[in-house]
């Protein structure tokens, strides 16, 4: 499928900005299951682009005195293929055992533990199939509601409230995986919605797990699917934190910062030959 | 009881050949003037306003760590041993922390168990598969060391992130030099002062590829950091700028620095403030201290921080106890210094026979530091033990375990007299273009009869350390 898509994020300031230092990962990947075919980002300051140690393609955007309103676009078109879900260890990147590793987000607390423990015996059988089980439990448990979380809720929070949005599912996901022992990541990207006619308010995040013999199968547990060629991944991490589309810091611009961002996935027909 | 090996005297009293000539000026020099001297060597040090901060007691009070002026001797011979098993360790330790990040050869082969070390939290993920200029990651390294006999030296800590101490060591000596100049005219000490042109020889030796005439500043949290002065020391010692975070700003793939003649770029940070307070934008969002985008530059290659980002694992007391085997695994040698045995609490047999045997041991926090939070076994009340025993059982993989060391005593200068106390050493190894160290040391004295805590948070003191020439 080849999707087209348009990635627009609006600062809007109370005061203008006088300085200001992003790491953006804004721009796909490329594995076995979509291929980059033009891609741009563009911000109001000079990019630098660097690749991280998860085999992220970043940016640093650097603005100097950019107004009062910042807007950064990401655009271009990608090719992907549905590969039921798994990918290979397509780069050297981290050691997979680090997926092992909990984060503030992803903290095995009690409320986790719980949670996990009665899936053990299903993954200790067979970690696919548990992994199965553990999304469809954690979608029944959380209700799917916009705007009652924020990117500082934890997987034990959305565990605990019993609501959230597509990353909260990702990190309780990652969580409860880990706290068994399967490597998880989380992965932040794009997803197309067949018969969405306006762009979505926000970009997409899933998860993926470590099979050892298949490779990363990802699981958008909010969607209760696993990968498709739907999906277009732009960055993998420990959790939102490190796979996060843009992170920094400004001077100015006084406290109030008003976001809006706007996700366009469009599937681009090829004329017909 | 326990003999313990005293550094100046045989068994049957017998002054050891280093320290002839102090023993003898020691006899000639009447108390009152060791006490005057003792005096002036405080007031030398307030004058320098060389204090430091006890954390934990009200108001942060800032204190002057108490100086001993009797010298810790080590004679050429008994050095070129520790020095070489130094030199040997953070080689070693250097290319453990290189295939870490790299190959992870020291795993496949199985000679250290994959779950422990790659779960460690300290190791960093944003170093995986990243090249730093002439594999060198840790380029000061502090080894903390005790002696109980003639030649046997153990390893306590490897610290390998931030060590400090070092201008008490060259301070030390300094004031020595001033306070006994005769002393110095009758004994040939090896010299000091060239340490931080070693320091700097070795930092522009890791500068990124292709600088020719490398900038290099000491980066410090401020004044506010308990070793502040050290880092205004080194950096005027050195010739180069002292900055702060604020200081420094990235751009174009670099670090550039604030200037009154405008930016210029820097090559490489001596930077004395933790990882996690390095970058906001990947490590804690509300640091202030450190410098917004410098992962990018370090991944860029642009950059060269000293010591590298996540080399906090290697020194991990959890992975201490398999420091003989890393040298061996990367060496093929056997190791110099010795290793304390150590019991990981994590493992219900080493957790049971400590709680047996809480009298003899000394119980660490795997992640503490500074002799906070220990349990010295020998010199605790049985309500001590059992409030630790209780903080040990609700967390035991937060614990490590070691028998209590005979540390050597050295003679010092206390309110009774000469009177012999316990003492550690931590020398300073640098890593550059090849690996060294100056042949020094920061000589740690308990001043407290009897007591085998030389941390000068919990009331040690120093001593000046010597190297005789031949």
């Amino acid at each position: 499928m080849r999707l087209s898509i348009v990635h627009r994020t609006a600062y809007q300031y109370d005061a203008a900005v006088s300085f200001g230092i992003q790491y953006l990962r804004l721009t796909p990947y490329a594995n076995a299951s979509q291929r980059v075919i033009r891609w741009t980002v563009e911000a109001p300051g000079k990019l630098t682009r660097w690749t991280d140690a998860f085999g992220n393609s970043c940016d640093t955007l650097i603005f100097d005195d950019p107004g009062d309103r910042i807007e950064i676009v990401a655009a271009g078109e990608v090719e992907t293929s549905d590969t039921t879900g798994v990918l290979p260890d397509e780069q050297g990147g981290v050691p997979v055992e680090t997926y092992l590793r909990p984060t503030p987000l992803t903290d095995a607390d009690e409320t986790v533990a719980d949670f996990a423990a009665p899936h053990a015996e299903a993954v200790s059988r067979d970690r696919l199939d548990g992994a199965h089980r553990i999304a469809t439990a954690i979608r029944d448990r959380i209700d799917y509601r916009e705007g009652a979380t924020d990117v500082q809720s934890s997987a034990s929070e959305a565990l605990r409230n019993g609501y959230g949005v597509c990353q909260d599912h990702a990190h309780v996901f990652i969580a409860v995986c880990r706290a068994l022992h399967i490597p998880a990541r989380y992965v932040s990207g794009y997803l197309h919605v067949a018969d969405r006619d306006a762009p979505a308010p926000a970009g997409h995040a899933w998860a993926a797990v470590w099979i050892e013999g298949l490779g990363w199968v990802s699981f958008d547990v909010a969607n209760r699917t696993c990968g498709t060629e739907c999906y277009v991944g732009t960055a993998v991490g420990l959790d939102y934190e490190s796979a996060c589309p843009m992170r920094g810091i400004r001077e100015g611009g006084e406290s109030a910062e008003r976001l809006s961002v706007s996700v366009d996935v469009r599937e681009k027909r090829r004329p017909a030959s | 009881m326990t003999r313990f090996f005293d550094e100046m005297s045989l068994p049957d009293g017998e002054v050891r050949g280093a320290y002839r000539a102090l023993a003898q000026w020691l006899e000639d020099t009447p108390v009152e003037r060791l006490k005057s001297k003792r005096d002036e060597a405080e007031m030398l040090f307030r004058r320098l306003g060389i204090t430091f901060l006890v954390y934990g007691q009200e108001g942060g009070a800032e204190r002057l760590i108490p100086f001993d002026i009797i010298p810790r001797i080590f004679s050429a011979r008994e050095w070129e041993h520790l020095s070489a098993g130094l030199i040997q360790r953070v080689r070693a330790l250097n290319m453990f922390v290189h295939d870490i990040y790299h190959e992870r050869e020291i795993i496949r082969a199985g000679a250290l168990p994959a779950e422990t070390l790659l779960a460690n939290a300290l190791i960093e993920p944003h170093m995986h598969g990243l090249d730093v200029p002439r594999d060198v990651y840790v380029h000061v390294a502090g080894i903390d060391i005790v002696r109980v006999a003639e030649d046997r030296f153990y390893v306590l800590e490897d610290n390998l992130r931030s060590p400090s101490g070092v201008s008490y060591m060259l301070e030390n000596r300094n004031t020595m030099m001033r306070l006994f100049p005769d002393l110095f005219a009758s004994v040939d000490v090896q010299a000091v002062e060239h340490y931080p042109q070693e320091l700097l020889r070795n930092l522009r030796a890791t500068a990124p590829a292709g600088v020719d005439d490398p900038t290099v500043v000491v980066l410090t949290p401020g004044s506010y950091n308990s070793a502040y002065f050290e880092h205004a020391f080194l950096a005027d010692q050195m010739g180069v700028e002292l900055v702060e975070g604020q200081d420094l700003t990235v751009r174009d793939g670099q670090v550039l620095m604030r200037t009154i003649e405008g930016l210029k770029r820097v090559d490489v940070i001596y930077r004395r403030i933790n990882d996690e307070f390095m970058d906001p934008l990947v490590f804690r969002p509300d640091s202030t201290l450190g410098v917004p985008g410098v992962l990018s530059v370090c991944r860029g290659g642009r950059v060269t921080l000293a010591n590298a980002f996540g080399t906090g694992f290697a020194d991990d007391k959890s992975i201490y106890p398999f420091v003989p085997d890393v040298i061996r695994f990367y060496l093929s040698e056997e190791p110099i210094l010795e290793n304390v045995e150590t019991y990981v609490l994590r493992k219900p047999d080493d957790l049971a026979y400590t709680l047996e045997h809480l009298p003899d041991l000394v119980v660490k926090e795997v992640h503490g530091s500074g002799g906070y939070g220990m349990l010295v076994g020998p010199m605790s009340t049985a309500g001590e033990r059992e409030a630790y025993r209780a903080r040990i059982l609700d967390c035991p993989e937060n614990f490590i375990a070691q028998p209590t060391l005979a540390l050597s005593h050295c003679p010092t200068f206390v309110d009774e007299g000469i009177a012999p106390r316990h003492v550690d050493l931590r020398p300073y190894v640098l890593s550059g273009e090849t690996v060294s160290v100056v042949p020094c040391g920061l000589t740690r004295v308990a001043l407290t009869e009897g007591s085998l805590v030389v941390n000068s948070s919990q009331g040690g003191g120093t001593k000046d350390t010597w190297v005789l020439d031949s």
